[in-house]
């Protein structure tokens, strides 16, 4: 879906954001790109959809080089959710809000409508449609900004760290959420700092550090591995670090999830 | 953008960043008094080529060419409707000294923006809210002057933020006829506005419990002094003022075309 081939990038100014990147993000899968500030993460998603095009290097979205159209056609395809949605939000009501994209890519008034309202249920916001964006909370806010890109059905969902400045029951809801877009076949990249809502999550992890991808892999090898965490400024999930604080009583090293964890004890201490 | 980067401040030491923004004020008022006074070509090409010495000394080549490409556009707008104003004047027809005259006052207008750029490249805010001060202004103005320029590149880093934003949402800035164009930024606009508004109001309120105004005189961690080189300067700007005056009063100045014996 996502290939990048060789991908250099230098900021106007000179300083060299990405060096040599090279992935492939296939159709339908969970990423979770981490790394520690000023990694490159947000620079490396603005390819996905061409805001930031290569110094060198390519990157293709669906087998087309992102060189070549303009943001509007890939954004069609990509759907790009920033981290601060105050950055997008300027309608009047909510229902205009997620109206705008869809006027853009130029849908007919009956599937615009039924886009709209589709949109507002998903992310229970029907309640606030003829609300002013700016009258909601932070978090409210978010998810407006968040129908505002799904109402178009984008085949690929990026997000800019998603979790900030949610409480914890929202972190929960949002989870879950993107777990059922990407079991219904979106491909999905979030970009995060959250170890444990990644942990929870289980997606394919790709960490960085300064401006290159260190690691690659499921998030059982990734987050597990302390040298290569300490060296991104990620910490370890917490459960991962109680069984490798007590690994003298030979557990596992490589649990990262809640589940697994309290099957393992269970297990142990013979209860049931 | 390209004119804003070249008049941001850069932040390198250099005999010119050393100097008093109020000198250097100075300075720029006797560049700003002598390109007036003048309509012909030669002396402000003089006047342009005498502050390249101070562009170099200053070690700010780089962004000084930027902020004369940005203001190549305006400059030739300069130079299109005095030609075009000549041209219809003198009855459709265009002598050299026309296309002098046109010149000149394109050259006039890049000698002002040379010494602005020169000015601003190498005057920190926080200095320039210290002169303004030591010029007896109520600190209140300086501080919201000073806190004005600094947040320029804020704001315009946030522009691009929100501009990407919209962006990915599918909107297409250069789309449609002129009016729709301008249409187009609304969703620009109006979040760039909010943003600035909530980010006023946050900062009165950090500056309010950091206890600013509790005291009626307040003390400074730098203090201006004049030193030997703003002496200089200011030698140098009252020569500059003295020799353009007389010049332009005493010497016939010369056209160019004349020298070139057209
Ligand atoms: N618009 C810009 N102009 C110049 N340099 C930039 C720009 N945006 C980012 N950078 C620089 O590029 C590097 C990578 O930045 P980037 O925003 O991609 O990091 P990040 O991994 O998203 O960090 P964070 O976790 O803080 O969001 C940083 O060194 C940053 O200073
Ligand atoms: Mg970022």
């Amino acid at each position: 879906m996502i290939e990048i081939k060789d991908l250099w990038f230098t900021y106007p100014n000179g300083v060299e954001a990405l060096r040599n990147i090279s992935l492939e993000i296939r159709k339908g899968e969970f990423v979770a790109i981490m790394g520690q500030n000023g990694a490159g993460k947000t620079t490396l998603i603005k390819h996905f959809n061409g805001l930031l095009k290569p110094s060198k290097g390519a990157v293709l979205v669906d087998g087309v080089n992102t060189e070549s159209v303009s943001v509007a056609k890939l954004a069609r395809k990509v759907g790009f959710i920033f981290q601060n949605p105050d950055n997008q939000l300027f309608c009047e009501t909510v229902e205009d809000e997620i109206a705008f994209a869809l006027k853009n890519f130029g849908f007919k008034e009956a599937p615009l409508k039924r886009r709209v309202t589709w949109a507002l249920n998903l992310l229970g916001l029907m309640e606030y449609r003829k609300a002013s964006p700016f009258m909601l909370s932070g978090g409210e806010r978010k998810r407006v900004a968040l129908a505002s890109v799904l109402a178009w059905d984008p085949q690929v969902v990026v997000m800019d760290e998603p979790t900030i400045g949610q409480d914890y029951s929202q972190k929960e809801k949002l989870r879950q959420f993107i777990i059922q877009l990407n079991t219904q076949g979106k491909t999905v990249v979030v970009v995060t700092h959250d170890v444990e809502f990644v942990s929870e999550c289980n997606p394919r992890v790709i960490l960085m550090s300064g401006g290159r991808i260190v690691a690659d892999g499921i998030g059982k090898d990734v987050l597990t591995d302390v040298e290569l965490l300490t060296q991104a400024s990620v910490v370890l999930p917490q459960v991962t670090e109680i069984f490798m604080g007590i690994k003298d009583l030979e557990f596992p090293l490589d649990v990262i999830d809640l589940y697994e964890a309290k099957e393992l004890l269970l297990k142990r201490l013979g209860g049931k | 953008m390209s004119v804003f980067d070249g008049l941001k401040f850069r932040g390198i030491s250099s005999p010119i960043h050393m100097l008093d923004p109020r000198i250097k004020f100075f300075y720029v008022c006797s560049i700003f008094v002598v390109a007036i006074i003048f309509f012909e070509l030669l002396p402000l090409l003089v006047l342009f080529l005498f502050q390249i010495p101070f562009v170099i000394l200053a070690r700010v080549q780089k962004e000084w060419i930027r902020s004369l490409r940005g203001a190549a556009f305006l400059a030739s707008i300069i130079f299109g409707t005095n030609i075009l104003f000549r041209f219809i004047y003198a009855g459709y027809t265009l002598t050299a000294s026309d296309v002098e005259y046109a010149s000149a006052m394109t050259l006039r207008f890049i000698a002002l923006v040379e010494s602005f750029s020169i000015f601003f490249l190498t005057t920190s805010p926080d200095h320039l809210g210290l002169a303004l001060e030591k010029s007896h202004i109520p600190y209140e103005f300086c501080f919201a002057f000073t806190t004005a320029v600094r947040f320029v590149p804020v704001l315009a880093e946030e522009a691009q933020t929100i501009m990407d934003a919209q962006k990915a949402r599918g909107l297409e800035l250069e789309k449609g006829n002129f009016l729709r164009r301008i249409r187009n930024y609304i969703p620009i606009l109006i979040p760039l506005i909010i943003s600035a508004i909530r980010r006023s109001l946050e900062l009165a309120e950090a500056m309010e419990a950091r206890a600013w105004g509790a005291i009626e005189k307040r003390t400074n961690l730098y203090t201006l002094k004049m030193k030997r080189n703003d002496y200089l300067l200011v030698l140098v700007s009252i020569a500059v003022i003295i020799v353009g005056i007389f010049v332009k009063i005493y010497v016939s100045v010369p056209t160019i075309s004349n020298l070139l014996g057209f």
